[in-house]
């Protein structure tokens, strides 16, 4: 029991993870957030449900057509939903997000239809660890996850447009005075954001199905996610969903599904009262 | 000066006629993942108002079917509801399939005295409200009977001792865990284990591995299509193969594309089947379904039949009320249910079907067990 509950932790604490660093991209580089992350996430399966099942594209196809489409997205909602207002000095981004994903969520509603989809499962079959089925589904969706958080931290640490993002994490204003285009810069962390959400909808659209608003309790666990990790820390927020999700699985497992909500919620509200600023995070520094 | 006369003498004429309807409500779900069950409750209604109007109704007028859709939420069904009663006043007020949602508006039709007519929604609370003034009526399985029906079924077709109960966590389920536990406590047994899980969640691994742990050797599913496909695909990934004896939750969609392969190992209760010899009038109820909607080809293209079939018998059972009462205002309509007497239907020959204390029409001997074979919702072992 332990050992399923762990597999199947580890594989939606990934995902929740892959959401909550969409988070930290955009707060890193802006102080802001897209908080429909969750419409992202469906629009990656949406999208990809599309090319492949309607259209009869190749799957490779229709996964690279969906996240290039997840990410143009990323860029309009900055360009519409938060550079308007952040320009400004504005809070009203938070707002501006929630809505622009609510138009998402409706217009997949009236395009894609409203009864679920069944999206077909591209890893078929398994293998059997000491009498326990493990799908190639379940092993690789916590790699692809951890794989997306080390690619992310490679192209922040090695490739020119990475480096210029952590200088603007650093000091958005001596960025732009050494010369870096600091709205590209934030824009392409939204592209960034929703690629990666739509990368969570697509893995997880075998496992469930597609659908308009399949995104919503996702999202909402994955922001619970990176407050919990510190959002200005990468790995630690990729490390909190890994932690949720298994916390989830286990309180299930162990105690019964009724117990599952409360506690897990109760948890992170315990940590996050020792631990007001995540468990990775840090106190962000005032200079008087 | 006489165009105005016209114009003025149509109007009236066109306010005589709307008025001249009888309006039959309908709150249910038609769009999300029951939209199809919702549908096919629509088209048996449908069907059964165009037989009745097409031999003049009933006291001289006409149906009129009136939709509204409850995104299968509880809240949004109350404002369906209220709306359907009070300014488009319908005589009789039909359910959709979802038991939260008919539990919550069950108090406002019999604060209104207008009769509610369930054609899906198997809540045993729906009919057995405890309101002094009872207006709602069924046709359609009731949990507390379906549990009898799948514990029997279980023992009899699987030689099951120590089933396991997963249910989706709402009112519905709750119901289904009173019926399934007192069920089991008649024969002195106990569930292997009750797990709850939630419309939405993506995997379900964790409470199946619970059931399988402490020894199920079959399980008891009640949920709707979609939270049923994710038991079936997590007991896939599990490579876990127990017996399902479920409630009819699947029939309300695309079960067999949301479930995968193992869909056709779900066990489920329907009322009634339009695949075998059908009685004449499940012939002409089919040839009607197939004549006014054109994707019908056969019985198999009639899915989910239970919401065509209740919803068709309810409407004619509703007419011979309306027919007894002699006039459209509630409580004559609710004593009228009283008052039928024989009526040959589609899922069976009704002898007085209603009483003051019996408000459920279909009894334990009605019940169908079916899979799905592809797309088809099929009587068990009809076809491989």
């Amino acid at each position: 029991m332990l050992a399923s509950a762990l597999l199947t932790g580890l594989g939606l604490g990934s995902m929740y993870g892959l959401l909550a660093l969409g988070f930290y991209v955009t707060y890193a580089v802006s102080s802001t957030v897209n908080f429909a992350q969750g419409s992202s996430m469906m629009l990656g399966a949406v999208f990809a449900y599309a090319f492949s099942m309607r259209l009869g594209l190749p799957l490779p196809v229709s996964i690279a057509a969906a996240l290039a489409l997840c990410a143009l997205y990323g860029l309009l909602v900055e360009a519409i939903a938060v550079r308007p207002f952040a320009r400004r000095g504005s809070n009203a981004w938070l707002m501006a997000t929630v809505a622009l994903g609510i138009v998402a969520d409706n217009v997949v509603l009236f395009t894609f239809g409203k009864e679920p989809r069944g999206f077909p499962v591209y890893f078929d079959g398994g293998i059997s660890v000491s009498g326990m089925r493990v799908s190639w589904l379940q092993l690789a969706i916590p790699i692809v996850g951890l794989a997306a958080a080390a690619a992310l931290s490679l192209f922040a640490t090695r490739t020119r447009y990475g480096k210029a993002m952590l200088a603007v994490m650093q000091n958005p204003d001596a960025a732009r005075l050494m010369g870096i285009n600091v709205t590209r810069v934030v824009a392409v962390a939204y592209a960034a954001s929703t690629l990666l959400a739509g990368v969570a909808g697509i893995m997880i659209a075998p496992l469930s199905n597609v659908h308009s608003d399949m995104g919503t309790l996702f999202g909402l666990k994955a922001f619970a996610v990176a407050i919990l990790g510190g959002i200005t820390s990468a790995w630690g927020v990729m490390l909190a969903g890994l932690l949720f999700g298994v916390a989830e699985a286990l309180i299930t497992a162990f105690l019964g599904s009724a117990y599952t909500q409360i506690l897990s919620f109760t948890l992170v509200i315990v940590a996050l009262a020792i631990m007001p600023d995540g468990l990775f995070g840090r106190a962000a520094v005032k200079k008087v | 000066m006489s165009r105005i006369l016209l114009a003025f003498a149509l109007l009236i004429s066109f306010c005589a006629s709307a008025q001249d309807t009888i309006k039959i409500g309908l709150v249910t779900a038609l769009s999300g993942q029951s939209a199809r069950a919702g549908e096919a409750i629509t088209r048996g209604l449908q069907v059964a108002i165009d037989e009745l109007n097409a031999k003049g109704g009933v006291l001289g007028r006409k149906f009129e079917l009136v939709r509204r859709d409850d995104e299968a939420t509880p809240a949004k069904g109350v404002i369906a509801a209220r709306e359907l009663l009070f300014r488009e006043k319908v005589a009789v007020l039909f359910g959709g399939l979802d038991s939260p949602v008919s539990i919550a508006i069950v108090p406002i039709v019999n604060e209104a005295k207008v009769p509610m007519m369930g054609p899906w929604a198997a809540g045993t609370p729906i009919t057995k409200n405890g309101a002094k003034d009872n207006y709602v009526f069924r046709v359609s399985a009731v949990d507390e009977i379906v549990d009898k029906a799948m514990l029997q079924y279980s023992q009899r077709t699987f030689n099951a001792k120590n089933c396991g109960m997963i249910l989706v966590n709402n009112p519905w389920g709750e119901s289904n865990e009173k019926g399934l536990t007192a069920a089991l406590a008649a024969k002195n047994m106990k569930a292997a284990g009750i797990e709850k899980f939630e419309g939405n969640d993506v995997d379900v691994v964790p409470q199946l591995t619970r059931l399988k742990s402490a020894g199920a050797d079959c399980l008891f599913l009640v949920g709707n299509v979609g939270p049923s496909a994710q038991v079936v695909k997590s007991l896939d990934r599990m490579g876990w193969k127990p017996p399902i004896v479920s409630h009819w939750g699947p029939a309300g969609g695309r079960f067999t594309e949301l479930a995968g392969p193992s869909a056709k190992d779900v066990h489920f209760i329907q009322t009634y089947s339009f695949f075998g010899k059908q009685s004449p009038v499940g012939q002409k109820v089919m040839k009607a379904l197939m004549a006014k909607y054109p994707d019908y080809k056969g019985p198999g293209d009639i899915t989910p039949a239970v919401g065509v079939a209740n919803a068709y018998d309810a409407m004619m059972l509703t007419a011979l009320a309306i027919q007894a009462a002699g006039k459209v205002d509630g409580t004559s309509i609710r004593d009228g249910y009283y008052k039928i007497g024989r009526y040959e239907g589609l899922i069976k020959t009704y002898n007085k079907p209603f009483t003051t204390e019996v408000h459920d029409a279909i009894t334990e001997n009605d019940y169908v067990w079916t899979q799905f074979i592809d797309n088809q919702i099929v009587p068990i072992g009809m076809k491989k």
